[in-house]
């Protein structure tokens, strides 16, 4: 409908891996999105980050178009993972490793 | 403006009324809570739906009026 939710339909459909979060993979402006990025880091994945305070429109309508009221928000191969909490509760599990393929050994 | 710990316990047993409900005030400045809910509700639900459900207790608040809440969801008699 919007030229936002288009923008986010591509971002997620162009890449495996896509956190939107605030600030880059290397400064987060948020301790949520750090934590994010710590996890995604620990785990090895390759994945892009959509900074959403460079973009007004992308950090409004990422919040109606996954249903969720927070920034960070993980996509995983087009699908919505949740925010730190979950993929902190799914590092613990296991279950994030399994999701994004990759392993923590070595 | 901080919501109160009892605030947000009651807007979630308002529409999740088996839930049990335990919040932590994790600084103690009335803004930075962690809650874990559990309610039969959430039995078969992905996690990202029991958040939801939680969120949409919420109202709009949640990441406006509510800063941060740290969220963990389980259903009442999954072990899992």
């Amino acid at each position: 409908m919007s030229d936002a939710n288009d923008r986010i339909a591509e971002l997620i459909r162009s890449n495996d891996i896509v956190l939107f979060m605030k600030g880059t993979a290397l400064f987060p402006q948020c301790g949520f999105s750090a934590r994010a990025i710590s996890i995604l880091d620990h785990l090895g994945a390759k994945y892009e980050t959509v900074d959403v305070l460079q973009d007004q429109e992308v950090r409004q309508g990422i919040k109606a178009f996954s249903d969720w009221p927070t920034i960070p928000q993980l996509y995983v191969k087009g699908e919505f993972v949740g925010g730190s909490d979950i993929m902190m509760e799914m590092f613990e599990s296991g279950e994030l490793q399994e999701l994004v393929g990759t392993t923590t050994a070595g | 403006m901080p919501m109160a710990a009892s605030e947000i316990e009651r807007l979630i047993r308002e529409s999740i009324p088996d839930a049990e409900v335990t919040i932590r005030d994790l600084r103690g400045d009335g803004d930075h809570y962690a809650a874990r809910v559990v309610s039969a509700s959430f039995a078969g639900l992905p996690r990202v739906r029991q958040h939801q459900k939680v969120y949409a207790a919420l109202g709009g608040r949640m990441g406006g009026e509510l800063h941060a809440l740290q969220l963990e969801t389980a259903a009442r008699g999954e072990d899992k």
